[in-house]
């Protein structure tokens, strides 16, 4: 027994240590002078510390990486909680409410479902073209708020919320809208923080979407900056990895924060399949 | 298909009618306000788009996303013959074949292992879950920069040296050998193999102790015994999700290649790695073509199903095998 224990330690050591070196090169590398990483032999860690990659970072005016930061804590912090509640209201709606469209509704919704959603980049870019929201918060915004499968999710968890409670509620005088917002809601917080913050992570991971709306610098998020910054003829090494530094520390902190939130939201978003 | 219908009037019975006809008014009008922002937005940025989609790939839409300049299939053919396209449509697939299993069995193996640990699960864990914070330009920007830049000093040419490779290899530019497949297979690996070792650990932490020991009683006493005819067919459901869910993604892939890649798809010479989202990418945003890119969209989303459909269909049969075997 003790040592089979031993043994799963060793490969399990064996497997974490490539997992974790791309962590100790981000930091390294940000923490390097431009000499030093530019030089041709291997260093284990920066002879003397140097911040000068995070001042080139944000002092490089062609790629406004502070801006870039700012953009995507807008578009992350807006579009997370915002998605979540309009999923959240559809699904209350289909799930509590009875009336003769709620079907006809249910399935509009999750027909949408069926369609990859990269794959229609092109399509939603023509309509959101059209409606001038090229270079625009609301074009970069707008079309990542309606998630079919969210919805799915608060269907069945108001299907399985208890009957008595809203039963009170009405003795209470409340309306649909008022056991919505009074009960079914406050009481979901645990499922409205799963998705909420996987939605917060996917906006400000995303790539496609902004390098497609957001073409102006002005409106560019923090992944499209790093992917200039990483595709320019002359790379100023320490600058690009200490902004890809800052750009992962939030979401990497809340991982560790809110890991076991993060994971029940994995484990239902996992499962559709 | 819109939930805009207001409740019928009934015209004839003016009393009962009116009465139920209020007691309905509230429902219909908590439906409607819960509903519609919803609704609308689907049905702007899924069915509008969608369907516009569909007909702008039937027209010469060049610089334009207006309708009118109707040309059949001409979008279509021209896209199935254009060797870029159908390359792109090779790449994808073959890059399919390699990290759909890759992922697969690192995702499953990690997850059994760290089941088996004692102590120190919740590091481990953390440690295997940790990438999926990370964007893909952010992997992309370490993979080539740093792990497999083609300088002496990369982390992957450091350690060719010391195995006695004395010139340094560029990982990124090199077509022949394709070494570029390694980088683009070990970056989405790294990032997306925590997410579905997470789904595995949940599936086995769900199988009844009981089972383990009921097998151990029959004389099933090695691990390996006991993975094959408890582990493996109790996380059937979800292995077929997690294959389900690595094919649409690995499907998409957009970002790794795009910026790993970047010189060579500005044509500076190295691989063409060009996946279908890539190419649609150009097509649509570069050249303006706005019909062929849209043609392309509505074959890669057949594809996708087409690929998912089978999947399915070969898990089917993996269970009638199991069943009969």
């Amino acid at each position: 027994m003790r040592k089979r224990h031993l043994g799963s330690y060793a490969a399990v050591i064996v497997f974490a240590v490539p997992f974790l070196l791309p962590f100790y090169l981000l930091v390294r590398n940000a923490l390097m002078s431009k000499r030093e990483l530019g030089s041709l032999d291997w260093h284990w860690w920066p002879e003397t510390i140097s911040f000068q990659g995070f001042a080139d970072a944000f002092g490089n005016e062609a790629v406004p990486l502070a801006h870039a930061l700012w953009n995507s804590t807008l578009i992350s912090a807006i579009s997370a909680p915002l998605s979540t509640l309009l999923a959240s209201m559809a699904g209350y709606a289909l799930a509590r409410i009875p009336v003769a469209a709620s079907k006809p509704t249910f399935f509009f919704v999750i027909a949408t479902m069926m369609v990859p959603g990269a794959a229609t980049f092109i399509p939603t870019f023509v309509v959101v073209g059209s409606l001038g929201g090229v270079n625009t918060m609301w074009g970069l915004i707008v079309p990542g708020l309606f998630s079919a499968f969210a919805v799915l999710l608060f269907r069945g968890f108001y299907l399985r919320f208890p009957r008595e409670l809203e039963d009170a509620g009405r003795v209470d005088g409340l309306g649909y809208l008022g056991l919505y917002g009074r009960l079914a809601l406050p009481n979901s917080g645990a499922l409205f923080a799963s998705l909420g913050i996987l939605s917060f992570i996917e906006h400000w991971n995303a790539f496609l979407w902004p390098l497609v709306i957001g073409q102006d610098p002005e409106f560019w998020t923090v992944q499209v900056a790093l992917s200039t910054n990483l595709n320019q003829q002359a790379v100023n090494m320490p600058a690009l990895f200490a902004g890809a530094l800052v750009a992962i520390l939030p979401l990497v902190a809340l991982f560790l924060i809110a890991q076991r939130w993060i994971v029940r939201g994995v484990l239902l978003t996992g499962i559709k399949g | 298909m819109t939930t805009a219908a207001p409740p019928r009037p009934a015209t004839g019975r003016p009393h009962r009618a009116a009465g139920r006809r209020a007691a309905r008014w509230p429902a219909w009008r908590a439906f409607l306000l819960l509903t519609l922002p919803m609704v609308a937005g689907l049905f702007l940025f899924k069915y509008v788009a969608i369907g516009w989609g569909f007909l702008l790939s039937f027209n010469d839409a060049r610089g334009t996303i207006a309708l009118g300049d109707w040309n059949g299939l001409e979008n279509y053919r021209r896209l199935l013959g254009d060797p870029a396209f159908t390359r792109s449509l090779v790449t994808i697939l073959l890059f399919t074949l390699f990290i759909v299993p890759v992922t697969f069995a690192l995702s499953l193996g990690l997850a059994v292992l760290v089941n088996r640990l004692r102590g120190g699960r919740a590091f481990f864990r953390t440690t295997f879950f940790i990438p999926a914070a990370v964007s893909y330009v952010v992997g992309a920007l370490v993979w080539k920069m740093s792990l497999f830049s083609g300088t002496p000093s990369g982390v992957a040419n450091s350690l060719a040296y010391l195995l006695g490779y004395e010139d340094s290899i560029g990982w990124v530019a090199t077509v022949d050998p394709p070494l570029y497949w390694i980088v683009l297979v070990t970056v989405r690996l790294w990032l997306q193999t925590g997410f579905y070792m997470i789904l595995f650990l949940a599936g086995i932490q769900q199988i009844p102790a009981q089972l383990y020991e009921a097998a151990r009683v029959d004389g099933a006493e090695s691990e390996g015994r006991l993975f094959r005819h408890i582990t493996w067919p109790m996380l059937r459901n979800t292995s077929v999700a997690v294959v389900l869910l690595l094919i649409i993604n690995a499907f998409q892939a957009f970002d790794e290649f795009y910026n790993i890649l970047a010189s060579n798809l500005s044509g500076l010479g190295g691989a063409d790695g060009r996946t279908p989202l890539i190419y649609l990418f150009q097509t649509a945003l570069g050249e303006q073509n706005y019909g062929a890119g849209s043609a392309g969209a509505f074959v890669v989303t057949v594809l996708i199903v087409v690929f998912t459909l089978l999947q399915g269909r070969l898990a089917g049969f993996g269970r009638t095998a199991e069943e009969e075997g």
